[in-house]
């Protein structure tokens, strides 16, 4: 009765992982929430955010257009010129705040002392022209045009006038530096979102099923170690999840132009920290397993974890624009730091040695998840 | 032929927090024998064979497998014995051939699921998902699974519980193909006809306690020795054999 060969452990493993990959690849709902949603995400989002801002003004039926002023401000870029409208729509636009402005540029006869009638005249009295603007509280952007206007009427004063002098002189310069693209700022979250909900949901409900169906308890009838079945689904899912970041980050970077400052050496940190990242939501999947009766109870628990990590670690937004008490929940999350971490290492190219600070939380994080996990993972 | 025991069992007790499940059982099962465990639900069939098994922790008593200790050798005796679960699933989305290779790998061995799946008249369905099978192939790939290790014991857990006429007889077969090759099978049922025509050995458990072990024919002329005697009439036929004889004996392909 002697054993051919001693068994292999390693050999189990793999056999898992490769079922456990089959598996979620066949599996509508893993391939959606990974690959799917982020990218729809990205699409709809980036396509928002990377609009510049733009200023919507009015011209009045009366405004004269020959002027240099009016001239000036149609080259600018920033401000939109809307024409076409009638009168009566452009004030009921003008009110609701879908246009930011009204302006009426009238050619005054020297003599004629003030702009009669409505709005405020920005011109001295001496000034040949008068440029009337009409703002609205509905909306924040009139002052953008305020500043504009004053921008353009102090260049062609002082060509008027160039002997005039001033009080003081501005000179401006722009550094060349890497512009910090919305894209920039999502597709890192859309990563952590992403290995969020894969760690999460994923192995709540595989370890779930498995346990449910008693195919883990078939499992035991074998030589299999329970490590084998964990460190192969792992396995399986850590794959997956990389597949699935690579395909964003790539999608990302040719598309949305995302920054990879140190191109494949930064997608290699992405990844590593992807798989540190999904290792820690891994461990909330475990405890939910645990925990869920059956599979129509392991969403609300799961949700209860995924999403205020959603929607608080700075996955759409910088977390900045919280207030005080908000962001010291953020502060709290380990998606918030998985989100800064990929941050800093995908657009300023550190390495993972500058985000010690966030890993180590993660660490923290995983010490504490992983500690619950074996108090309530259970096998049969 | 010398009966060699190849499981032995020796005042197994399990006891859950307040209710003995199994109380001070013993038997034996022989090499090369298809060994029936019968009983109403509950008696401690499932609990019995699952310590076997090396699934559950017993309370007390020995057991020894192919002569291997329950206590310090499970891992020696898992890999001589396979294992059909009462209801149990298969890994999702993966199809038969895939579920093999996992198996193998489980086992540590090389199989080709071709092999296996030839054994149980399966090899058409290699591509096919294990939900997508019926009830009698559902059983003969189970039992498939159960050989993939070349075991020295196989344990079937009411494997034709819920199958028609024509797929039991089909496992029978199977089974005794099983048993003629060399393989000690260990079996649960709840049907008496197939326990006397299946299996060379029976035990009655019921509430615990084994309340009779022998072949089903000492046991059938034992009790007809004390006077017993069916009301009905026998008659030479029975309805199933109707059934047989009307719809044909072939198992077909749900």
């Amino acid at each position: 009765m002697s054993d051919k060969k001693s068994y292999s452990n390693l050999k189990a493993t793999l056999a898992i992982a490769k079922a456990s990959f089959t598996s979620i690849i066949r599996s509508p709902s893993a391939v959606v929430f990974s690959l799917a949603f982020p990218l729809i995400f990205i699409v709809v989002f980036a396509n928002i955010g990377d609009k510049p801002v733009s200023v919507s003004v009015g011209v009045a039926k009366t405004s004269d257009t020959t002027n240099v002023i009016f001239r000036t401000l149609k080259s600018v870029k920033m401000v939109n010129l809307i024409t076409s409208e009638p009168t009566a729509d452009m004030e009921s636009d003008l009110s609701k705040g879908s246009i930011d402005a009204i302006i009426d540029i009238q050619k005054t006869p020297a003599s004629v002392s003030g702009a009669p009638g409505i709005g405020q005249p920005v011109m001295p009295t001496k000034a040949p022209l008068a440029v009337n603007v009409r703002y609205t509280k509905a909306s924040q952007k009139g002052s953008i045009l305020k500043s504009v206007l004053n921008n353009i009427l102090f260049n062609i004063n002082s060509l008027m006038a160039p002997n005039t002098p001033s009080v003081a002189k501005i000179n401006e310069t722009t550094i060349s530096g890497r512009e910090y693209k919305y894209i920039d700022f999502l597709l890192p979250g859309m990563l952590g979102f992403s290995l969020l909900s894969s760690g999460v949901f994923g192995t709540a409900f595989v370890f779930l099923s498995l346990r449910i169906t008693l195919v883990i308890k078939r499992f035991f009838a074998t030589p299999v170690k329970k490590y084998s079945i964990v460190l192969g689904e792992a396995i399986a899912r850590l794959i997956f999840s990389w597949i699935g970041a690579l395909f964003i980050i790539l999608v990302g970077h040719f598309f949305f132009g995302f920054t990879l400052i140190h191109g494949v050496v930064t997608v290699i940190n992405m990844l590593i920290l992807s798989a540190l990242g999904l290792i820690v939501f891994m461990g909330f999947g475990f405890i939910i397993s645990g925990l869920a009766k059956n599979e129509s109870s392991v969403p609300p628990i799961a949700n209860v974890i995924t999403l205020p990590q959603f929607l608080l670690s700075g996955t759409f937004f910088s977390t900045a624009a919280f207030p005080g008490w908000l962001q010291h929940l953020s502060d709290i999350l380990p998606l918030t730091y998985l989100n800064i971490a990929m941050r800093h290492v995908a657009f300023e190219g550190a390495s993972l040695f500058d985000v010690t600070h966030q890993l180590l939380i993660l660490g923290v994080w995983f010490l504490v998840v992983y500690g619950v996990a074996v108090k309530t993972f259970r096998w049969e | 032929m010398a009966k060699q025991p190849i499981i032995t069992v020796k005042n197994l007790v399990k006891k859950y927090d307040d209710f003995t499940a199994v109380n001070d059982i013993s038997f034996e099962v022989y090499e090369g024998e298809i060994f029936g465990l019968l009983g109403p639900n509950g008696a401690g069939k499932t609990t019995t064979l699952e310590i076997i098994e090396t699934l559950r922790e017993k309370t007390s008593g020995e057991i020894t497998v192919d002569g291997y200790s329950i206590d310090n050798d499970t891992d020696a005796i898992k890999k001589r014995i396979g294992v059909q679960l009462q209801a149990a699933g298969y890994y999702p989305n993966l199809n038969l051939s895939e579920l093999i290779d996992l198996f193998s790998g489980l086992y540590g061995i090389d199989k080709s699921p071709k092999e296996m799946l030839e054994k149980v008249a399966l090899t058409e369905k290699a591509k096919a998902k294990y939900k997508d099978l019926s009830g009698g192939q559902k059983q003969r790939f189970s039992i498939a699974t159960t050989l993939i290790n070349d075991p020295r014991i196989i344990f079937l857990d009411e494997p034709t519980t819920g199958l028609d006429p024509q797929a039991r007889r089909n496992l029978w077969d199977l089974i005794r193909d099983i048993r003629d090759k060399g393989t000690t099978v260990v079996i649960t049922t709840h049907y008496m006809d197939e326990a006397e025509v299946l299996c060379d050995r029976v035990a009655f458990i019921d509430g615990g306690h084994v309340i009779g072990i022998d072949t089903p024919d000492n046991f059938i002329d034992k009790l007809v020795a004390t006077g017993f005697d069916r009301k009905k009439e026998v008659k030479s036929a029975n309805l199933e054999d109707v059934f047989i004889n009307l719809t044909g004996k072939e198992w077909r392909p749900e």
